[in-house]
């Protein structure tokens, strides 16, 4: 049996699932579900001070890709709209009922310390595991110097970091925008600011889509619509490079990281851990199929590391930043070549028009017995991969390495580079 | 789906009487057997089309829609686009939709089949196409195609059937005058003669020849038949070309004793009636023997057990495998509850002035292939028996005086096989009363090629006086 349970900044938890801070979190009714069905812990909905703020109606913009929903959501809701003191009580009664599960209070307040401090020693006061601060909102509470406009600014972010870690005993998790060209600086922001960690990454500035009969951006509210913030699988790849970046980082590398962003299944989950994350965070997955997915991402988890002989979560957290490399030490000289299993192949075409019309023309139509494949011209091939993504036939067109391969040659040292490094002849 | 109800077995024969099933019923009977496929589920089955290169599902049918590129406008919303994409290639794409053997055709050949034995439904995606376009034409009195400048030439093509409608249109497009000679009452040919009431519901044959009259520059004349109201030596000398689109209008004969007893039909008689008729005016036997293994035989036994049939046999001296009714309708005539006697060849229609029974003979293969009787008999009561051993070209070959004759091999008229002309200048020919597949996909086909052909021979300057 494997162990699941984590210890996150000192934030203990019975497994590494938590939920992020999202309408799933915002009362005790949700919570109370969410551990019911099994979840880690919870991240409650971001805390405002009263009077709360007022949210809209619709809130939702969804993108969906080749008849799936939700690849994308888009959201306009802001920070909690129900007054401090109702959550504070509930959150206070949910720690008490479930003491083996994380209870983490998400935090937004005007950039002032007494705003800080009177927040903090409320939420001490509720018995809750840790506090994250919303640097992150990239709609509404941005436009009043909260959120985003926090947290696109390090300076801003150290400061309030700072003052976090001076009025309160509870680890400080901070929260970053990747609406921000370089996510080192505000994760570097956060450690001198004496962070434990970070979580990663909210949402991205975005429009859903255009209603192109209204002719406004979705979701509309009485015809007009606004930006939002973008989440859900469409956004993994990009968390899981901010995520790898600052596990990567020499200067950063010592931070906490709970990694969100997409994540739908323990596949996902397990990719952000080997990329760093100690937890994760999920949202849109549980928004859009309900708290019973985390079922499978528990035993999911637990048989592909039974599977693997990794013993806790911590025994592979980090494991695939040793190999996440700079593009210039990768090898140019080592090849792959694709390779079409013809009793596999449907023959559906579309690894020829892919590789004739946009790659570098190395698959040709053939007849082989009555029925039409395709064959690899190895000497066009270059390896590129696009046929493998492209074939709808799972293990039809897999990409094979010769054995024989030339001596290695990075980019460091290749005579291309006019800045290439010296080679001692000795 | 809808459900066969029939009352109690009767002793009583000959038992032949109209109207066994409530209206209501008999309407449920008859409805479309596949309904339109909604919004939502052509949007999740537009999903499914790879979208393939060089698609095998095109090169699988007969007129070659660009089924990958309609699916593909379906899927984004785009279904006027979708519609005509199926059109431009196949004018009677509304009927095909309904009645393409697809099992066999585009759906045979998806990649999908090969995958998950579980083809796109392109089918049901090709009716939600072209019912959107058929409508809005309907709705708007508009025409999706436009006519080129007159072109002053005339072409007479007899027979309005599918074949004769597709080469209509496409030389309509062309500019060209055509006038359409048909020996039934209403055009359509068997899209509203020949084929199951419940695959074209809501009078779809005559609304689509209608969308397809629509563009203009088509006259057509009813109840002209070729040989007795028409010849074919006058129509060259009026028309600059002639497009002969007359199917098969005969019936071949089981030559066996008792053919001549009453209750015994033609099962394309049986077909066209109920076709034309008020359903509670269709009589139906209580027991009925479909003789034949075609589609035919297919359409009238299942159409004879919705009318209140109580037992409806298909008797076929072959086995399945031999049959020519495709295996999605041989399925669909089992599910609906006929039964299947296989092996068995008629060999007397017994009774009295009316049929009783039919008595059969035990057939087998033998060793080199051939078809050979076991000596063995059994006998069917029956007190309706319906003929579907197969069409030809006429009762009698049309009388074309003072005009040669197209030549005719093997019982169908002999036709160039890129341009669709008979061995006489200006004189085409299509659809069923030619060589190759019996299908209405096919004789659109057939249409399209012998309008090229004619578009061909009418710019060389030839004539069909020579």
């Amino acid at each position: 049996m494997v162990d699941l349970r984590v210890n996150f900044a000192g934030i203990k938890a019975p497994n590494p699932f938590f939920l992020a801070s999202a309408p799933p979190t915002d009362k005790a009714y949700n919570v109370t579900r969410a551990f019911r069905a099994g979840w880690g812990g919870v991240v409650w909905k971001t805390l405002g001070e009263d009077p709360p703020v007022v949210n809209v109606s619709s809130r939702y913009g969804g993108v969906g890709f080749g008849g799936q929903r939700l690849m994308g959501l888009n959201n306009i809701e802001l920070i909690t709209d129900r007054p401090l003191e109702l959550n504070l009580q509930e959150i206070k009664q949910i720690k008490r009922d479930w003491p083996d599960r994380a209870m983490i209070v998400s935090l937004m307040v005007p950039c002032d310390e007494a705003s800080w401090y009177s927040i903090l020693r409320r939420v001490e006061e509720t018995g809750a595991d840790g506090v994250e601060l919303n640097f992150g909102c990239p709609h509404g509470m941005s436009e009043r110097g909260m959120g985003s406009a926090v947290g696109q600014v390090p300076a801003y972010v150290e400061m309030v970091t700072t003052w976090c870690k001076q009025h309160s005993r509870l680890p400080v998790i901070v929260k970053l925008t990747p609406n921000i060209t370089d996510i080192l600086l505000p994760a570097a922001a956060a450690q001198r600011g004496g962070a434990d960690a970070v979580s990663l990454i909210n949402t991205v500035q975005s429009i859903a889509s255009v209603d192109l009969d209204l002719m406004a951006p979705t979701p509309t509210v009485d015809g007009y619509g606004t930006h939002g913030g973008y989440c859900g699988p469409a956004v993994k790849p990009i968390a899981l490079r901010m995520v790898a970046d600052i596990a990567r980082d020499p200067a950063t590398s010592g931070l906490a990281i709970s990694g969100i962003g997409g994540i739908a299944s323990w596949r996902d989950a397990a990719e952000f851990i080997a990329l760093g994350a100690g937890t994760v965070q999920v949202c849109t997955a549980a928004m859009h199929y309900g708290f019973r997915i985390v079922e499978d991402m528990i035993d999911g988890l637990s048989n592909w590391m039974d599977q693997k002989s990794y013993p806790d979560i911590a025994s592979f957290t980090g494991r695939a930043i040793r190999n996440y490399v700079h593009w210039e030490d990768l090898d140019l000289a080592w090849k792959t070549i694709a390779h079409i299993d013809e009793a596999a192949c449907i023959g559906c075409g579309l690894c020829h028009i892919a590789c004739e019309d946009t790659a570098h023309q190395a698959i040709v139509p053939r007849q082989s017995g009555g029925r039409r494949s395709y064959a690899v011209i190895e000497t066009a091939c270059v390896g590129c991969n696009l046929c493998h993504h492209i074939c709808p036939v799972t293990g039809c067109i897999t990409m094979q390495a010769p054995a024989a391969q030339l001596p290695r040659q990075t980019w460091r040292d290749h005579p291309n580079n006019p800045l290439r490094r010296e080679i001692d002849p000795a | 789906m809808s459900t066969i109800i029939s009352p109690d077995i009767c002793p009583a024969m000959p038992d032949v009487a109209a109207a066994r099933l409530p209206p209501a019923l008999l309407i449920a009977n008859f409805a479309d057997v596949h309904p339109p496929l909604s919004l939502d589920q052509s949007a999740i089955e537009a999903a499914r089309c790879y979208f393939c290169h060089d698609a095998p599902c095109v090169a699988a049918c007969p007129t070659a829609i660009d089924i990958p590129g309609f699916i593909r406008a379906i899927a984004s919303g785009n279904l006027a686009g979708a519609g005509q994409r199926i059109l431009s290639a196949n004018i009677l794409g509304g009927t095909c939709a309904r009645v393409c053997p697809t099992d066999s055709l585009c759906q045979g050949a998806c990649v999908r089949r090969t995958q998950q034995n579980q083809p796109v439904a392109i089918g049901a995606l090709q009716r939600v196409a072209t019912d959107h376009v058929l409508a809005r034409a309907q709705a708007t009195g508009s025409h999706p195609f436009t006519r080129a400048a007159p072109s002053g030439r005339r072409i007479a093509v007899v027979g309005a059937g599918p074949a004769g409608l597709a080469c209509a249109h496409t030389l309509s497009r062309a500019g060209h005058e055509v006038t359409i000679f048909d020996a039934k009452p209403k055009p359509g040919g068997l899209n509203e003669y020949g084929i199951a009431a419940y695959k074209m519901a809501d009078d779809f044959a005559a609304r689509e020849v209608a969308f397809i009259l629509g563009i203009g520059g088509i006259t057509l004349h009813p109840g002209q038949t070729l040989g007795d109201d028409l010849d074919l030596a006058s129509l060259r000398d009026e028309f600059d070309a002639v497009f002969l689109a007359i199917g098969q209008a005969g019936v071949n004969a089981l030559t066996i004793p008792g053919e001549t007893r009453a209750n015994v039909l033609n099962a394309v008689d049986f077909i066209a009636d109920l076709r034309q008729a008020e359903l509670s005016r269709v009589a139906i036997g209580r027991r009925v023997v479909v003789i034949g293994g075609g589609n035919t035989a297919i359409d009238a036994a299942t159409q004879a057990l919705r009318l209140g049939a109580d037992l409806v046999t298909i008797a076929y001296r072959r086995g399945r495998t031999e049959m020519s009714a495709t295996g999605d309708e041989q399925t669909w005539a089992l599910t609906n509850g006929v039964a299947l006697r296989l092996w068995s060849a008629p060999v007397a229609i017994e009774g009295d002035e009316a049929v009783r029974a039919v008595r059969f003979a035990r057939t087998r293969l033998d060793t080199d292939g051939q078809l050979k009787l076991t000596g063995e008999h059994f006998t069917l009561e029956a007190d309706m028996v319906l003929k579907a051993v197969g069409q030809t070209l006429a009762k009698h070959p049309p009388q074309m005086d003072a005009c040669p004759l197209p030549q005719i091999v093997g019982g169908r008229i002999a036709v160039d096989p890129l341009t669709r002309e008979t061995s006489v200048p200006g004189i085409f020919a299509g659809g069923d009363c030619i060589a190759g597949a019996d299908l209405t996909v096919q004789a659109v086909e057939d249409g399209k090629r012998a309008a090229a052909g004619i578009i061909g021979f009418l710019a060389a300057g030839a004539t069909p006086h020579g």
